[in-house]
């Protein structure tokens, strides 16, 4: 690790100033509580020369509960979202997620919405300096070949937010303000399958806050990590489960720590008007196993992550439904 | 690598440290860590992994427990900063520093000050903590001595002296 490089910091008060700053100096980044970035700035990886910080951004730092639902701001820290009470009991698996990422020194001040825009990660990229150029680089950052899988094209580092597969089995929604205005997209979609540009928002965009619907279906989540704490998930499971006599309404099942994105489980629809019993389960199962991609970018094995996934969203699901 | 041309931007940051209100022109690119144990001359605050991996680098920001090595000093402007050399009052350790060194909380002594800090800011949230908050609140600090088994006595004595 090393000191910085010289950088100024700006700290706006408002959305459009913090947008218009970040326009004029292509060599920018938001920042809100830099636990991400500056970890990554230290090993070399970003260079910005202006840090936009958002913590004076007010409108970006509370919760607030509507009829139509719970607006987060992207700028709620870890602990803010725990916290609060109508997250915990609406929308567990939101409050699981948070309390369970990094340690208490990064949950006080990571946000939400630097959680949700969490770089990927990989073995051969969380490196310091000469650790990477060693290696001359990688797909990711700097080099020609990634060496997860030297005969392709393509960049596996995995997304590793913990928060991304929890609000999405629970529908959420995200405002994003950018040189031309707001626009709302359901939370998958600002997610593309490719480790080395996994966010889809133009330049100077800005996640503004999350939107989740005020009728949400049980949920909880949970994920695998070599230890009980401050580690990123090797896989991480959200599950919600709607059940109307005896037979499922609604399942929806987010993963994240697998793939370049998180994405929620296709065909969890063919589960819908039938029991969630061992034979559901099991097929829940295969379904996750054939749809994770874990490559060898952690220390643990691809296969024991794929498993592990499948596990993890048998165990939740049942746990869900009462059995 | 190209060698960066040496920009000075300093801001004038007022913080209050330990308690007692100071001034210092900073730069921008200064983290917390460097800023107390550099500026200020406090070295009790101490960089493990430098990386945010380890706990050991906790001070308080606010009484909450932050990570200095990824902290920009320039951040801290109006707020409270407390390290390990605010706990004592009058010469005299406070319950925590007293209970780490009676139930032998600490053996090399490099994680103490962060554990001691995350540790008050517990205390201070939650006076009466069950065995599993403290450990909740301590997930953060790594320590490669103890075993972890007399820090947590030490947290639980510490409570049970301030109750």
């Amino acid at each position: 690790m090393s000191e910085l490089a010289p950088l100024r910091v700006a700290r706006p008060r408002d959305v459009e100033a913090a947008v218009a700053l970040r326009r004029a100096e292509n060599q920018s980044r938001y920042i809100a509580g830099g636990t991400d970035l500056i970890v990554n700035m230290r090993r070399g990886i970003r260079r910005p020369k202006l840090l936009i910080d958002l913590t004076g951004v007010e409108e970006l730092g509370d919760v607030s509960v509507t009829q139509r639902g719970v607006r987060i701001g992207a700028a709620v820290t870890l602990a803010q979202l725990a916290a609060e009470p109508d997250v915990s009991t609406r929308y567990r698996a939101a409050a699981e997620a948070a309390e369970a990422i990094a340690g208490p020194g990064h949950r006080s001040v990571a946000t939400v919405g630097g959680n949700l825009c969490l770089d990927t990660r990989c073995i051969y990229y969380n490196q310091s300096e000469w650790w990477r150029r060693a290696n001359h680089y990688c797909l990711k950052h700097a080099g020609t070949v990634c060496h997860v899988a030297p005969q392709g094209k393509r960049c596996h580092a995995a997304y590793s937010g913990d928060l991304a597969p929890a609000l999405m089995v629970l529908g959420a929604e995200i405002e994003i303000a950018g040189p031309d205005g707001h626009r709302r997209i359901p939370l998958a979609d600002l997610y593309a399958d490719n480790g080395r540009a996994h966010l889809k928002l133009m330049p100077g965009e800005l996640l503004l806050c999350v939107h989740l619907p005020a009728a949400a279906p049980p949920s909880t989540y949970a994920k695998v990590r070599l230890r009980g704490a401050i580690d990123f998930p090797l896989a991480g499971v959200a599950v919600s489960l709607a059940m109307a006599d005896g037979t499922v309404a609604a399942l929806r099942v987010g993963l994240t720590g697998t793939n370049p994105r998180p994405f929620l489980l296709a065909e969890t629809e063919s589960f819908v008007g039938r029991p969630l019993d061992a034979d559901a389960l099991a097929r829940l199962d295969k379904l996750v196993q054939k749809q994770v991609q874990p490559m060898r970018t952690t220390l643990a094995s691809a296969n024991y992550r794929r498993l592990a996934a499948a596990a993890l969203a048998r165990r939740l699901a049942a746990r869900l439904a009462g059995i | 690598m190209a060698m960066q041309p040496l920009v000075l931007d300093k801001q004038l940051v007022r913080l209050k440290l330990n308690g007692r209100w100071r001034e210092d022109a900073v730069a921008d690119n200064q983290l917390l860590i460097d800023y107390l144990r550099d500026v200020a001359r406090l070295t009790g605050t101490k960089a493990g992994c430098d990386g945010g991996e380890c706990g050991a680098c906790t001070v308080l920001v606010d009484s909450d427990p932050v990570l200095s090595c990824l902290t920009l000093a320039v951040r801290c402007a109006d707020r409270s900063v407390e390290t390990i050399e605010g706990l004592a009052t009058h010469g005299r350790v406070s319950a925590l520093q007293r209970e780490f060194h009676e139930k032998l909380g600490t053996q090399c002594g490099y994680c103490t000050p962060g554990m001691i800090m995350a540790a008050e800011a517990l205390l201070r949230r939650n006076p009466d903590p069950s065995e599993g908050e403290i450990r909740t609140a301590l997930s953060g600090n790594l320590c490669r001595c103890t075993g972890y088994v007399k820090i947590i006595d030490s947290v639980q004595a510490a409570a049970g002296a301030v109750r």
